[in-house]
């Protein structure tokens, strides 16, 4: 008698495996492979955003606007009418001598296309700049997503870009309305910190001022922070920007309110430093996100290059625009394409759900194959038990993502997996009627059953792998599951039930019961 | 146990005629119901945002109408229980895009006075992404269609191939027509479980046909469609045990699985009913309709295990080194 064959040794091996891989995910240990719960089984929030990557172009053409501002300024350069339109800088050198040295500095900027008409110059991208700015601008917004949620201190936030220009961002840790708010509105903080220049001549004809009349002298008007009606008549090219922020804290004032103050580096510290000592009695706006925090008078020159943001944060909003300008600025402004936030009790209902579901459609599968088949029956449930370790095994071995779909695919598996064995039982059932000996009909069942097998199996795949690659998220994880579903089970009705008849064929032809063994009466003489 | 213990052979090919009008009624109904009723396209697909809530008793759906009244943004809102009497859900069609505050926010605030309840789900999905959404899904069901037909193809031929992605057409159409009967809503999870009807239909189909390939090499018979009758008479046993299990497995989700899943196991019970009926009575004839020819696909058979024995000798022969 041979107990032990090779299939049935493969069989034992991928069963053995199969549980001591799934016994950190049913018991929920702390060591050892386990299977991730999906957003929709454990809760949180999945959003896929957009980026407003025009905005990122208008604040680089911004930049170059304030640099060749600062260069005139710091060279002498007379320059008028340094205007914005339409993501074109214009302005009208003074000075026919002084084209040389605009024009060496302008070339030092990559990705211009310059236009000149005497001394009027347009400055605007290139095409390729265009794109490159864009692809920038969305790194740079997964980057910074990725920096304000690590701070913000969530277990496994995921960011990352999908497509050419979408982000998607994956949080399991949010589990009340309230979290999820405070997450949205820190990652939609676009920290754009600008400090600009009133326009002290026309400042006290603000309130007299449309936005038109204002953008004709250059000017834009911004309102406070706290208070809407009070409005800034402020230069719309800033003198520096948060990109040169190196640090942002929180601290307290001397009456105790929270307080943000921040570091800019070298470049913006020089840039800061002059500035102040040619504008002291000046007034100095500090903007964030294009609203007023402060506008404090100069009173001398501020070197060491940091500043203060003051304006009746509470500590918890401080301490979001901090995160916020620690990350830097999102150079465009993201906005929400898809949403999906799951409550943790619902997940849990879900699970509990689905639970129920498989028990009670595995119990109802391995009586009726018991009824139905008898011994044979017996032995291709011990196949679809194993297959179902294999399953949770497998998943928790290459940490696949358990979802609510993917549970209902393994559900569906119980009932699909006993497929292979009813082919094969109905094959033995087929050659013992032809009289063929047990040993001859198992034999050569499974060799008749196998073509089938593999080519039903094959087509489910392939419908899996299509679902795998053209599905999101949860529809993923069923592509998942029932892939895995299907390749286990093949390894165990294919491999593991036959095994297992070898191991126990002695038994069976002695018995010659064969309605015990496989449901069927046949008269043998 | 036995099901199906007589040694008789069906005569499915003869009443093929019937079974066939049958589907073509069906399938007709369904693109009737389609074109005139339509597809509920759900959030995933049109666009918009599902609210699920939760009462600690029973919805006061009364109050909850008159306070989403208050708000433009859920204008043309449906309001229904989901599940159970304290859960509601709350449909709109329009999506917000801003982050900072979203629709879920407002009807937090708005529904703060109707009672007791806990905001268990929201789902936004902007128009942009459920037209890609739509997209993808159909592009999906193509490759998997066009996948199949290929590995079908090779495998067999292409007739079988053929006959089989009609078959599949014919069990999605119908599993359409039901979904826009029941007026389902159609989201990403119909999609997937259209796509598992794919898979199960076309699995049910291939072990028959599996079976008429084993059955025209292995008899003498030269009648294509007694060579039919008799195969599918002898996986009869197994689709029926099959389609049981797997159905028996569905019902529980579909019973027990929870109100997401519902329309999810609602698309598979139809799927298994009609793509068990379609592998049975409606694939095989297609085969012989399609002009199936049996001496010259055994001829071909043949010919291609001739080649094969050729193919092992010679490198039995190399094997030996003898040339």
């Amino acid at each position: 008698m041979k107990l032990l064959n090779y299939r049935l040794v493969i069989f034992i091996i991928a069963l053995v495996g199969g549980i001591a891989l799934s016994v950190p995910s049913i018991f929920n240990l702390k060591e050892g492979p386990k299977i991730t719960l999906g957003l929709d089984l454990q809760g949180g929030l999945h959003m896929l955003l957009g980026v407003d990557t025009d905005a990122a172009i208008h604040s680089k053409i911004k930049s170059i606007a304030s640099n060749i501002k600062y260069y005139a300024e710091a060279e002498d350069i007379l320059i008028d009418d340094l205007k914005i339109e339409d993501k074109t800088v214009t302005f009208t050198l003074l000075d026919k001598d002084d084209q040389p040295k605009i024009d060496e500095m302008l070339s030092k900027i990559p990705g211009l296309e310059i236009k000149k008409e005497g001394l009027k110059y347009s400055v605007t991208l290139t095409p390729q700049e265009i794109e490159s700015v864009k692809e920038y601008a969305i790194n740079q917004a997964v980057d910074t997503i990725r920096n304000r949620l690590d701070q913000f201190g969530l277990a496994e936030p995921n960011v990352a870009k999908q497509g050419k220009e979408k982000i998607l961002v994956e949080l399991p840790g949010i589990k009340t309305p309230q979290e999820e708010q405070r997450v949205r509105s820190l990652i939609a903080k676009a920290a754009h910190l600008q400090l600009m220049a009133v326009d002290e001549e026309r400042f006290a004809r603000v309130y007299q001022m449309t936005p038109e009349e204002a953008a004709e002298y250059g000017d834009v008007i911004l309102s406070d922070a706290k208070n809407p009606n009070v409005k800034y008549l402020l230069k719309e090219i800033p003198i520096l920007d948060g990109s040169m922020i190196v640090d942002a804290k929180v601290a307290f004032d001397q009456n105790n309110q929270p307080v943000i103050n921040f570091t800019l580096n070298s470049a913006g510290a020089k840039i800061f430093g002059d500035f102040t000592a040619k504008n002291v009695g000046k007034h100095l706006a500090i903007v964030l996100d294009n609203k007023v925090y402060s506008a404090p008078v100069i009173r001398e020159r501020i070197g060491g290059g940091s500043g203060q943001i003051s304006g009746g944060f509470s500590v918890q909003e401080a301490h979001d625009v901090a995160i916020a300008l620690r990350s830097g600025a999102l150079l465009a402004p993201v906005f929400m394409l898809e949403k999906r936030s799951v409550g943790p009790s619902l997940g849990a209902d879900s699970i509990k759900a689905s639970m129920i579901a498989l028990i009670s459609g595995f119990v109802i599968v391995v009586l009726f194959m018991i009824v139905y088949y008898g011994a044979a029956g017996v032995i291709a449930d011990i196949a679809l038990i194993a297959n179902l370790f294999l399953i949770i095994g497998i998943m928790a071995l290459f940490g696949a993502t358990l979802t609510l779909p993917g549970m209902a695919g393994i559900v569906l598996t119980v009932g699909m997996a006993v497929d292979a064995n009813v082919i094969i039982n109905e094959r033995i059932r087929e050659l013992l009627r032809e009289g063929l000996s047990i040993r001859k009909a198992i034999e050569q069942g499974y060799k008749n059953a196998m073509s089938a097998i593999l080519d039903a199996n094959i087509t489910t795949l392939i419908a899996a792998v299509v679902l795998y690659a053209y599905g999101t998220g949860p529809i993923k994880g069923f592509a998942i599951t029932i892939s895995i579903g299907i390749l286990a089970s093949m390894l165990t009705a294919i491999l593991g039930t036959h095994g297992i008849y070898e191991a126990i064929l002695p038994k069976i032809e002695r018995s010659k019961n064969l309605s015990l063994w496989f449901g069927i009466k046949i008269r043998r003489d | 146990m036995e099901f199906f213990k007589t040694t008789k052979t069906f005569d499915f090919m003869g009443k093929s005629k019937v079974f066939i009008s049958l589907s073509l009624l069906l399938i007709i109904g369904s693109y009737v119901l389609l074109f005139t009723k339509g597809l509920n396209f759900g959030i995933d697909f049109a666009g918009g945002t599902i609210i699920q809530v939760k009462y600690d008793k029973a919805a006061p759906i009364k109050d909850i109408r008159e306070a989403i009244k208050k708000s433009d943004l859920f204008k043309g809102a449906s309001i229904t229980k989901f599940g159970s009497e304290e859960e509601v859900i709350i449909r709109v069609k329009t999506s917000t895009k801003k982050l900072g505050s979203d629709i879920g926010d407002i009807a937090r605030e708005i529904l703060k006075d109707t009672g007791n309840f806990e905001i268990r789900r929201v789902d936004i999905v902007g128009p942009k992404v459920g037209g890609e959404l739509r997209e993808k899904g159909i592009m999906a069901m193509v490759i998997a269609v066009i996948g199949i037909l290929i590995y079908v193809s090779i495998r067999f031929e292409w007739r079988f191939a053929l006959a089989a992605v009609f078959a599949l057409v014919h069990d999605v159409s119908i599993a359409l027509g039901a979904i826009s009967l029941f007026q389902v809503p159609v989201n990403l999870d119909i999609l997937a479980a259209l796509l598992t009807i794919l898979g199960y239909s076309l699995n049910d189909t291939i072990i028959v046909f599996d079976r008429i390939r084993e059955g025209i090499t292995k008899t003498k018979e030269a009648v294509l469609s007694n060579v039919i009758n008799d195969s599918i008479t002898k996986t009869l046993s197994r689709t029926t045990l099959t389609s049981l299990t797997t159905f028996f497995v569905v019902m529980t989700l579909y019973l027990f699985g929870g109100e997401i899943i519902k329309g999810f196991s609602f698309t598979l019970l139809i799927g298994i009913v009609v793509g068990t009926y379609s592998s049975i009575f409606v694939a095989s004839p297609l085969l012989m309709w399609l002009g199936f020819d049996l001496a010259n696909y055994k001829k071909k058979l043949a010919e291609k295990l001739k080649r094969k024995q050729e193919k092992e000798r010679m490198r039995a022969m190399y094997e030996q080194g003898v040339v």
